[in-house]
């Protein structure tokens, strides 16, 4: 699946890093080298234990709906043409959170098991190219 | 030495509340300011007796401020940056300064076009600075707006949207709040909404904006500023007005501030950290009060600060808010102004102005009967809270 032009995250820093797995069609959240704790968004250092060194690990890139939101009134010309489009918060095996899609807007609820899809930005204006992990129900 | 009870809001003003001004920010703060300083009476040296700013998070800074009305010796400047918490939050360091002596008279201004600014129109100035841009707008940059959350309703609606799940709130429990700032704003002459009554149907018709918020769980854009000044209470009691002291003052911060998503408990929300604090400072309880003026962008927000309040517990807002309770006349009255809702947004600092009106006894037809003791609170960024208790001065 491809997007129209989006408003673009800043692809520099830990950001970019994020992103470019997700270019490879991987989603990775940092995790703690010392205390093994998963993070997102990135941090600089382990809130749970203190260490600056850590990994982008893999996630098995598996969770269940947190919460979403439906939205009607697009604020952005890219999303006119998806409106009804849900913006869901997936919480990963991993125990982090994530801010996505969902297609199907008419099975969402509280812990509706999904796993992970990727969408790419088919006019990408920048290099790198755009891919943002969605989701999609696992029934 | 206790903050409690040793300054005091001796100055309050805010202008009209339009939807489609001709003003820059700078202009509409200015009016409040020196409409705010008359209030309170001040003169002094500088021709203000002002020697304090607390500048708002953007629209504006505090030099440009001083230089505008002509303080040449300002001796105190700093910025809250907590979105709409942060008007509430200043009243803390504005208390400070003056009880520790670092300023005599502090100005705390807010404004902004904040209905023209998304709507721009030939020929009308826009500001060249607007929002000071704090951590969170990375966190939304980089990983909400790609997936099209861009705005303040599509963000606290996840948590509208799980307490709701949760809880099993009904939308007449949201629609009582956003029907009784209408009310309210009924009594206002500078309300938008005045002259716009509400019904549950109205509200229970209005189209959705990003689920579960309807239009009417959203409050309004307008043009506006509002100021108030703040002094020690010692020096408040040789002013013109009555003194309203502030009696409690905190903020509080979610964690992590800068993140919805991956907070333990979505509720736990600034507030539910500074309210405590600030009922503790001033020695009160929350039942003590006698009216509310609740930070009310979105009318979920409102249920989820009465429970931060301690007014009632997790999910019991949705009992707590019937018009019995929550209308004038009731044991708590919410937002006697209209509020944010059916006022206008002055990022909240309308709610301090109403606060002290009523503690005043200024409040015209909406005056609560005999008020001696009032909140204020605030909400911004992502959650992050502010409280103020305020009281008559004896």
């Amino acid at each position: 699946m491809t997007f129209m032009e989006r408003p673009r995250p800043q692809l520099d820093g830990l950001t970019g890093e994020f992103y470019a797995w997700c270019a490879l069609r991987e989603l990775r959240f940092q995790r703690c080298a010392e205390c093994q704790q998963w993070r997102h968004p990135p941090r600089v250092s382990c809130a749970a234990c203190g260490s600056n060194d850590w990994s982008w690990e893999k996630s098995s890139g598996r969770g269940q709906i947190f919460t979403w939101t439906v939205v009607h009134q697009a604020l952005h010309p890219a999303f006119a043409e998806l409106v009804p489009y849900a913006v869901v918060v997936v919480e990963t095996e991993e125990g982090v959170r994530i801010v996505t899609n969902i297609k199907d807007i008419s099975s969402l609820r509280l812990g509706l098991s999904v796993t992970v899809d990727y969408e790419t930005e088919s006019n990408s204006p920048g290099e790198p190219v755009l891919v943002l992990p969605i989701f999609k129900s696992l029934v | 030495m206790t903050l409690s009870g040793a300054a005091a809001i001796v100055g309050i003003a805010e202008t009209d509340y339009v939807r489609g001004s001709d003003r820059l920010p700078i202009e509409l703060i200015l009016e409040a300011s020196r409409a705010a300083i008359s209030d309170a009476g001040l003169s002094g040296p500088n021709g203000t007796g002002i020697d304090g700013i607390m500048a708002p998070a953007g629209f504006t800074t505090a030099e440009e401020l001083a230089v505008n009305l002509g303080i040449e010796d300002l001796r105190y400047a700093a910025t809250v940056m907590m979105g709409g918490a942060s008007p509430t939050a200043a009243l803390a360091s504005a208390a400070m300064a003056v009880t520790e002596g670092l300023a005599t008279a502090v100005l705390v201004p807010v404004g902004w076009n904040g209905y023209s600014i998304f709507r721009p129109r030939s020929g009308v100035r826009q500001p060249r600075h607007t929002f000071l841009n704090t951590s969170v707008a990375d966190t939304a940059i980089d990983y909400y707006r790609p997936f099209g959350a861009l705005a303040a309703a599509q963000m606290y609606a996840w948590i509208a949207m799980r307490y709701r799940q949760i809880f099993s709130v009904p939308p007449e429990a949201t629609g009582i709040v956003a029907l009784t700032c209408r009310a309210h704003a009924q009594n206002n002459d500078r309300a938008v909404m005045r002259g716009r009554p509400m019904t549950m149907d109205d509200y229970l018709e209005s189209r959705l904006v990003s689920e579960p918020f309807r239009l009417f769980d959203c409050c309004i854009e307008t043009d506006a500023a509002a100021a108030v000044v703040i002094t020690s209470s010692e020096r408040a009691r040789d002013l013109k007005q009555p003194v309203v002291e502030i009696l409690g003052v905190a903020e509080g911060h979610p964690y992590p501030a800068d993140d919805i998503p991956n907070r333990t408990d979505l509720f736990r929300i600034g507030l539910s950290y500074a309210a405590p604090a600030a009922f503790s400072m001033a020695g009160v309880s929350p039942q003590d009060l006698d009216f509310l003026q609740i930070y009310d962008c979105f009318t979920d927000v409102v249920l989820l600060e009465i429970e931060a309040l301690g007014l009632c517990g997790p999910g019991e807002a949705k009992d707590f808010v019937n018009s019995d309770t929550i209308g004038l006349g009731g044991k708590h009255p919410l937002n006697t102004h209209g509020g944010l809702l059916s006022q206008g947004h002055a990022w909240g600092m309308n709610h301090v102005v109403e606060a002290v009106r009523q503690l005043r006894h200024a409040g015209g037809s909406a005056q609560v009967k005999d008020a001696q003791l009032g909140v204020v609170t605030g909400w911004g960024d992502f959650g992050d809270g502010s409280i103020a208790v305020l009281g008559r001065g004896r």
